[in-house]
């Protein structure tokens, strides 16, 4: 495996040795990967190959069986997704998950309610008019202006469940930004949606999570997306990370051919 | 911003029951007086079932409610309706917050029948314990007001007004709750609780306020009960009694914090004249106005303002 990392980079979240069964299927094998700060980080590998295991291990989803997941210095390996969150990693989800029976608005409102609690500043009596931390502006301002950023305006008022498939998973990535969050994890943020508005949305999408300053993981089958946004590349096989480097070198790789993008060298078809 | 017209609304429906109440006859007092009882009861219900959860056993606090009140003037001779429903009211929470912590866990129907099961349980024990007069139950003093005793002619209209005093701040306390960013977290926790949870707050912790806060009203509403009626038995807490109040947070639909109290009166009023008519199968006329209720309005008779409004 190649290690892509340079001395003078602040690491921001720092896995060592993960590993995770289900049953007789290993879905983690000592996966160590440290991630520097603001960096852009595509994770990359075939179904089942231990990318949304490794961000549901880091979001508290599940835990790890061995190993451990430092973030800025915490240990985070045990905690409870709310808490990962409330320390600032946030994650998106590949099924977009929303609060269907509210409409666009309400759904940013609920998560700044949340942001606000949690800060201490909108408990069960109070109506929640404080700033938002980390925006400086009120809740109503912060969901305007995040709706904006993603190009949800159009959408404002409308009930969520029934968003085309584009806008949802753009409602789903907003609504982690609501906490200003300093790790993002996408799952597949462009799944379901059209070949045409793929590059559209990891535009608007990247553009805003920047803006907002934060470092992203994303995980994406499409390999032109990821030579695209992604300034490093894990690539998994296995349960394992087989190749960790800058975009055209992972995709180059002979590993990265034939484990993740199916392809096998020509010299070796010939002497197989 | 639209402008939040509930709590005048609130104040002057309270305003109108102070002035002219003394003008209804005794039996009706009676009847409202019951069903601010029960409409507390059902605010309860309400914010539960935003967050998408149905007790089946809310009577184990409207019980819980009334005995604390009973046992004031049983063991203490105290009777003040204001300490009776104090006493209700912080006996229920208590009770509701150390089964919270059971409760908060479970969700759909394993919460519902847990909560009956709970009620049950209640019921069980009161109608074998002697000291608090098994199946019959017993008599509680006559209700006092701050240390005094209102003339007779003017008892139910005190209590009435009482009520009307702990449903209006009972009322505005629960509609600022729900303006407040935990009070919105209901419908998130019925649409997405794994959203909830990544968006850094706990469900379980929230529905377990809102249990609390539930179990709390019921528990006044319990104690008002019965010192509205002048006797508690057993059959407070039985199962029927939990169907009743669902009965009418489902009459009432969950768009306001008025609904309850509307849906209680509606529901005592259907029972008074379904009762008086035909006193053998009044549980058919209740069945039958849900049945019709269900089927035109699902979200309630509050759905009907509703639709006014946006027409």
């Amino acid at each position: 495996m190649v290690a892509f990392l340079t001395p003078q980079m602040a690491i921001i979240l720092d896995t060592k040795n993960l590993c995770k069964t289900f049953g007789a299927v290993t879905a983690a094998h000592e996966v160590s990967a440290a991630i520097e700060k603001d960096s852009v980080v595509g994770l990359i590998g075939t179904n089942g190959a231990g990318k949304t295991t490794f961000i549901n291990m880091i979001t508290g989803y599940i835990k790890p069986d061995k190993g451990t997941i430092e973030y800025d210095g915490h240990d985070i390996t045990r905690l409870p997704p709310r808490e990962i969150m409330r320390l600032g990693i946030s994650r998106s989800f590949q099924v977009p998950q929303l609060y269907g029976s509210l409409g666009v608005f309400d759904n940013m409102m609920v998560g700044l309610g949340i942001v606000l609690s949690n800060a201490g500043l909108g408990g069960y009596f109070s109506r929640g008019s404080a700033l938002v931390p980390g925006y400086g502006r009120p809740a109503e301002e912060v969901a305007e202006h995040l709706l904006g950023r993603f190009g949800l305006l159009e959408y404002r008022d409308r009930n969520a469940q029934v968003l085309p498939g584009g806008a949802r998973k753009l409602l789903d990535i907003a609504l982690t930004m609501v906490a200003r969050p300093r790790i993002l994890l996408l799952d597949e943020p462009t799944s379901g949606v059209s070949a045409e508005e793929k590059f559209g949305i990891m535009e608007m999408v990247m553009k805003a999570v920047k803006a907002e300053g934060a470092t992203v993981l994303f995980v994406e089958h499409d390999m032109e997306v990821v030579s695209r946004f992604a300034q490093r590349v894990l690539a998994f096989y296995d349960g394992r990370i087989i190749v960790d480097a800058p975009p055209q070198q992972a995709l180059e790789d002979p590993e990265v051919r034939r484990y993740v993008a199916g392809k096998r060298d020509p010299l070796e078809r010939t002497s197989a | 911003m639209k402008r939040d017209r509930t709590p005048l609304f609130i104040a002057l429906v309270f305003l109108f029951v102070i002035s002219f109440g003394f003008l209804l006859p005794q039996w009706a007092m009676f009847i409202v007086t019951i069903a601010i009882a029960r409409g507390l009861v059902a605010l309860g219900l309400m914010l539960l079932l935003r967050a998408g959860l149905v007790s089946f056993g809310q009577a184990l606090y409207y019980c819980l409610g009334a005995y604390a009140a009973g046992a004031l003037g049983r063991f203490f001779g105290l009777s003040d309706i204001y300490v009776q429903m104090l006493a209700g009211g912080a006996l229920a929470a208590g009770f509701a917050f150390v089964l919270g912590f059971l409760l908060a866990r479970y969700r759909g129907i394993f919460f519902g029948l847990l909560s009956l099961a709970l009620s049950m349980i209640l019921y069980g024990l009161l109608v074998k314990n002697e000291a608090l007069g098994s199946t019959d139950g017993f008599n509680i003093l006559p209700s006092a007001l701050f240390g005094t005793r209102p003339e007779a002619g003017w008892v139910r209209y005190a209590v009435m007004a009482s009520a009307a005093v702990v449903a209006l701040l009972a009322a505005l306390l629960v509609h600022r709750y729900l303006n407040t960013p935990l009070g919105r977290l209901a419908p998130a926790i019925k649409d997405n609780e794994i959203r909830v949870e990544y968006m850094g707050a706990s469900a379980r912790r929230a529905v377990h306020v809102k249990y609390v806060i539930a179990a709390a009203l019921a528990g006044i509403g319990g104690a008002l009960a019965a010192t509205t009626v002048g006797h508690i038995d057993p059959e407070m807490a039985y199962w029927t009694t939990s169907g009743e109040f669902i009965f009418i947070t489902i009459l009432a639909g969950t768009g306001s914090v008025v609904a309850p109290f509307l849906g209680a009166m509606i529901f005592g009023i259907i029972h008074t004249v379904a009762f008086d008519i035909s006193p053998n199968t009044w549980q058919m006329s209740l069945g039958i106005s849900l049945l019709l209720l269900i089927v035109f309005l699902p979200e309630g008779l509050w759905s009907l303002f509703s639709r006014l409004r946006w027409r």
